[in-house]
């Protein structure tokens, strides 16, 4: 079981927590220009990575507020942490 | 008459303290201290147990949680009975009762022992292969195996003990209280760590605490009295909690540990009582100190699986902890200096030792030479190739070895003896530290896997990290702790060490035999009755992968997960199939290290605590009236009011009558609610629902139904604007918490640009539905002050009251197709405003229904439930509601989806209506719908979602999802059951009151 530093409140165990997915897939301004592929790609498509890995997390149970986690999976390290709309970190 | 083998006092043993206990219906006596393995030694009692396959006699092999041969049944046919309890590891008390496993009708005489002469057929991968075919035999040999291969019973009463969990935050975890561990325990906590201390035995200082000789010293004391006043020392401070019974299970990432602490198994039966008998710890460390100590190898050779024949360090703990004597003619054998050890404390309690068996040739370290000292004769360059004796070891033979360990030459040599010591050397127990995540390195010299990536923050120290030897282990320590706590100094710089051991070792995994090794039994596993000649034959049948051989041949899957066997499993491998131990890995460690008890894991989780369960605030007055209840996720919901007897079916065709005849009273305060406020609410919305909301109107409520991005049907509810910027939305019952949730995940990932704020409001409010013809009769009584005409109150409006000046929102929406009201009020004063709408009510024969009945009503009018005629596949079309997806709005949460190629299908599944042939039969939930029976295989065009019978319109109705369901009005189906076919009609969904002239009545 995981630690998450939380930005908002600071470490607490992940089972406070709720993964959510692929981080920085932003929603289509116009979907209803989009071929359905280009849609597809939206809905559907995402990375598994082996490695370092961009996700979304809540703190389900404690702020209720969505971030993102920089993490690897393959060692289940987590490398940052950082507010929605903020940048990833570039290394 | 059993004989007496207690030698000389040993000061963890109180012989003022007697107990008796039972073993296999014997009464037997120890003292406190012992376990019950030492007791029933000192009993000389050997032979415990049978083994798994062969059903071989086996006894006592170690004294620690490693045992694979003495597990034994506890308390046998009460509630307390527990199987698998490894008789090394559960210490006496008055009271204790033991029985062996997997022997039948007993330990001496055993039906099952045929096996043992019928080995030659059951070699390894013999239930698979022959059991595999023809299948539907299995039920038959599954009978017979389970019956001859117990392992144990389980209780068939309930647990009557007292678990819990509990979590513990430190600095500094040590793991294991040996000498390692102690002087790390002592360096933390003088440091001001946090720091917390645990070992599995009852005692602490490891096996350097009973180590009471002059060959090892520190300082100049022997090393056991300068270990005494370490424990001493540690004791005082108070940034350290030890805590000894106490078992790490799992090693987990991020340093998150579970521990099994044992508080009252050691206590007698009457002094448990309302006592915590096993705790759960969950333990995060910010750093872990991983001292586990090692495990000694067995060796294998011909027969090396008799009772008498145990480790070579076991024997040393029997005598010098216990004070018993494993046997009175004792020999040992051995490929290192551990034996000699073993030898002197024998030696020096007076314990006979025939002979001495070493691989080695060319020996002579101190250890050796005080050996020989006192005429202990030693054959040097030798090996045993076979033991005799069926319930207990009476004599060895043994053979020269060549001299590249080969094979045997020369004579047969036979000893007799009573108890044989193995010691193959020593295996750092690194189960915890690969279990973490760790990687591990082959050292060639000594051939043992130890530490070499850490995952966490954490070291292995001692014996757990390959140093072996008194003066490895308090050379390297301090140094260690240093870096890894970030001190400057320990106490323990320049200790003076005397330490008689030399580190030689001459390592053969299967000792060469005079016979081929098909003609022998050595055992690799021997809780699961592997042998060396198992896993030649999985290697010669073309395994390679030591996890597939592995479960070839059940190596290592015993409930002791071959602690003691794995390395020589590997060691085999290597040398059959060429390889390199370092290439081949190790197989995974997994938790638990030793077996946890059900009622530990669930702690206080049990009974009436499995679950939370929420309680509208209307839940005592339907118990009152005998409602029975239906669980929806966490809710209690009163499901139906039977009356005067009478069944489900009776109750809810009642309550549905009445409810469309007069008046009924449904207790909705489960529907999940949210407030909405913000000035972009209406916007938001609009994104949120298929429909269109800016122009609904102050006052006004409307339905929405939820999609899904990928266009299907999430959820649905009305919701009602209360004020120009604020909404009460209600959900699902189930939805409440992930709608929120997903509303919340849009305005803060999707959307932070919209003003809005969300609430969950379910608790807050109690919601009263009142339906029926009468139902505005009843709430203008009970709400004298409003004005519910039709005018002033339409169907889908809201008005703010009171009652008795309790502040209250009232609805005029309806799920069931009737008129009707919805009173929201603040929860705590929902049973009374319950108690006036039935005193209201009265005169009506308002009839309190539950979920049944509600459901019935509501599929009558053809209304969906999400989740029962939805299944994350239906897309509103699909659904047939087409009228309420927005075709002006530019966007809205899963528009996009809806004319993909995919969901502009004809022929997906729709809902449709289902009319059975003979109105009196009821179609059963879940069943199949098909066209054409005989067309093979047959097409499934889909499944009933909901049936009743509709006591309001004399008739069997349901709702089903067929493919292409929507161009089939009218067309005949079939729905097949196991001795019939039911002839249907596909119709319109909504079998009443199409017109609502009911709702708007
Ligand atoms: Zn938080």
């Amino acid at each position: 079981m995981f630690v998450i530093n939380c930005p908002f409140c600071g470490e607490r165990e992940q089972s406070e927590f709720k993964a959510g997915g692929e981080a920085h897939i932003i929603r289509p301004k116009q979907p209803t220009e989009l071929s359905d592929d280009q849609w597809a790609e939206y809905l559907f498509m995402r990375k598994n990575i082996k490695g370092i890995q961009f996700e979304r997390w809540v703190h389900t149970h404690g702020c209720r507020k969505w971030f993102n986690v920089v993490r690897d999976t393959s060692s289940d390290k987590i490398k940052a942490v950082y507010k929605m709309g903020e940048k990833p970190p570039s290394e | 008459m059993s004989k007496n083998l207690r030698v000389k006092t040993s000061k963890f043993i109180d012989e003022t303290y007697k107990v008796s206990f039972k073993f296999n219906g014997t009464t037997y006596y120890g003292y406190k201290g012992d376990t019950l393995a030492s007791a029933l030694l000192a009993n000389d009692i050997h032979l415990v147990g049978r083994s798994f396959k062969y059903h071989r006699p086996r006894g006592i092999m170690t004294a620690g949680s490693e045992e694979p041969n003495a597990i034994v049944q506890l308390h046998n046919n009460t509630s307390r009975t527990e199987p698998n309890v490894r008789a090394t590891e559960i210490e006496i008390y008055e009271g204790l009762e033991a029985s062996s496993q997997n022997c039948w009708p007993s330990v001496n005489f055993d039906i099952g022992g045929i096996n043992n002469f019928l080995s030659p057929i059951l070699p390894a991968g013999f239930y698979y292969k022959t059991f595999m075919w023809p299948a539907n035999f299995w039920e038959k040999y599954e009978y017979f195996i389970r019956k001859s291969a117990g392992l144990g019973k389980s209780p068939t009463e309930t647990d009557p003990d007292i678990y819990e969990h509990k979590y513990i935050h430190c600095d500094v975890l040590i793991i294991g209280a040996g000498i390692s561990g102690i002087m790390a325990a002592r360096t933390a906590a003088k440091n001001g760590f946090k720091t917390l201390l645990v070992d599995e035995k009852s005692y602490l200082g490891g096996s350097t605490i009973y180590q009471n000789s002059e060959q090892f010293k520190i300082n100049n004391q022997i090393s056991n009295s300068w270990l005494e006043k370490e424990i001493n020392e540690i004791k005082k401070f108070e940034n350290l909690e030890i805590k000894t019974r106490t078992s790490v299970a799992a090693f987990h990432g991020y340093n998150f540990l579970l521990a099994r602490e044992n508080l009252t198994d050691h206590l007698p039966l009457d002094q448990r009582i309302n006592k915590t008998r096993q705790r759960l710890l969950k333990i995060r460390a910010k750093k872990v100190i991983t001292a586990t100590g090692a495990l000694e190898r067995p060796l294998i050779f011909d027969n090396n699986d008799r009772p008498g024949i145990l480790l070579s360090s076991a024997i040393e703990k029997y005598a010098n902890l216990f004070g018993v004597a494993c046997g009175e003619k004792n020999v040992l054998f051995t490929n290192n200096d551990s034996a000699y050890e073993t030898a002197i404390s024998l030696y020096q309690k007076g314990i006979n030792i025939e002979a001495i068996i070493d691989n080695r040739e060319e020996i002579d370290s101190k250890l050796i030479k005080e050996t020989e000292k006192n005429n202990i004769k030693i054959y040097k360059g030798f090996t045993v190739v076979n033991t005799f004796g069926y319930k207990r070891i009476n004599k060895i033979s043994i053979m020269q070895l060549s001299k590249d360990g080969q094979k045997v030459v020369g004579s047969k040599i036979s000893i007799a003896c009573d108890c044989l010591g193995i010691s193959g050397g020593w295996t750092p127990a690194v189960h915890l530290f690969t279990q973490s995540g760790g990687k591990l390195k082959f050292r060639d010299e000594d051939q043992v896997f130890i530490p070499d990536i850490y995952p966490s923050d954490q070291i292995s120290i001692g014996s757990c990290n390959g140093d072996f030897t008194l003066d490895e282990i308090i050379s390297s320590i301090p140094n260690k702790l240093k870096e890894f706590l970030n001190i400057k100094k320990t106490d323990y710089e320049n200790l003076e060490i005397y330490s008689s051991f030399n580190k030689s070792k001459r390592n053969i995994w299967l000792l060469p035999s005079d016979k081929v090794i098909g003609k022998t039994k050595p055992f690799v596993d021997y809780q699961n009755d592997a042998t060396a000649k198992d896993i030649k034959l999985a290697l010669r049948e073309g395994f390679r992968s030591i996890e597939h051989v592995k479960r070839y041949t059940t190596t290592g899957m015993g409930t002791d997960q071959g602690k003691l066997g794995n390395m020589h499993a590997l060691g085999i491998i290597s040398e059959t199939a060429g390889s390199k131990m370092g290439e081949l890995g190790t197989t995974t460690f997994r938790p638990p290290y030793t077996p946890l008890t059900f009622g530990t894991i669930v702690g206080r989780n049990v009974g009436e605590f499995f679950d939370i369960f929420r309680k509208t605030p209307v839940h005592d007055w339907h118990v009152k009236n005998k409602a029975e209840f239906e669980n929806v996720g966490q809710w209690k919901r009163a499901w139906y009011y039977p009356k005067d007897g009478e069944n489900m079916h009776e109750a809810v065709q009642r309550e549905s009558k009445a409810a469309r005849d007069s008046a009924g009273i449904l207790d909705a305060s489960t529907l999940g609610k949210i407030d909405i406020q913000g000035t972009d609410a209406s916007e938001f919305l609009n994104r949120v629902y298929t429909n269109a909301w800016s122009k609904l109107a102050i006052g006004k409520c409307r339905y929405g139904l939820m999609l899904n991005e990928d266009g299907m049907v999430y959820d649905d509810g009305v919701t009602t604007r209360l004020d120009e910027n604020h909404y009460i939305m209600t959900t699902t019952t189930g939805g409440a918490a992930t709608v929120l949730g997903k509303l919340e995940d849009y305005l803060q990932t999707e959307w932070p640009e919209l003003d809005v704020y969300l609430t969950s409001v379910t608790d807050h409010y109690a919601t009263i539905s009142v339906c029926g013809p009468s139902s505005k009769k009843i709430v203008s009584q009970v709400i004298p002050e409003l004005d519910f005409s039709d005018e002033s109150f339409p169907h889908m409006s809201f008005k703010n009251a009171k009652i008795d000046k309790i502040k209250c929102r009232v609805m005029r929406i309806s799920f069931t197709g009737e008129h009707s009201y919805e009173i929201n009020v603040q929860a705590n004063y929902g049973k009374s405003v319950w108690e006036k709408c039935m005193e209201a009510g009265k005169e009506f024969n308002i009839t309190p229904y539950g979920t049944e009945t509600m459901h019935l009503l509501r599929a009558e009018k053809g209304f969906i439930i999400v989740g029962q005629d939805t299944d994350a596949t239906m897309t509103p079309i699909d659904l047939q509601m087409d009228w309420i997806v927005s075709k002006k709005k530019y966007d809205f949460i899963g528009k996009r989806s809806l004319y993909r190629s995919d969901t502009i299908k004809d022929d997906r599944k729709q809902l449709v209506g289902l009319l059975t042939e003979n109105p009196d039969e009821v179609l059963e939930e879940g069943a199949q719908i098909v066209a054409d029976i005989k067309k093979s295989p047959v097409e499934m065009l889909g499944h009933v979602t909901s049936s009743y019978y509709s006591p309001n319109l004399k008739k069997s109705i349901a709702l089903g999802v067929v493919r292409g369901g929507k161009n089939m009005m009218g067309q005949k189906l079939i729905i097949p059951m196991e001795n019939k076919q039911i002839n249907v009609t596909v119709a319109d969904p909504v079998f009443l009151d199409k017109e609502n002239k009911r709702l708007n009545a």
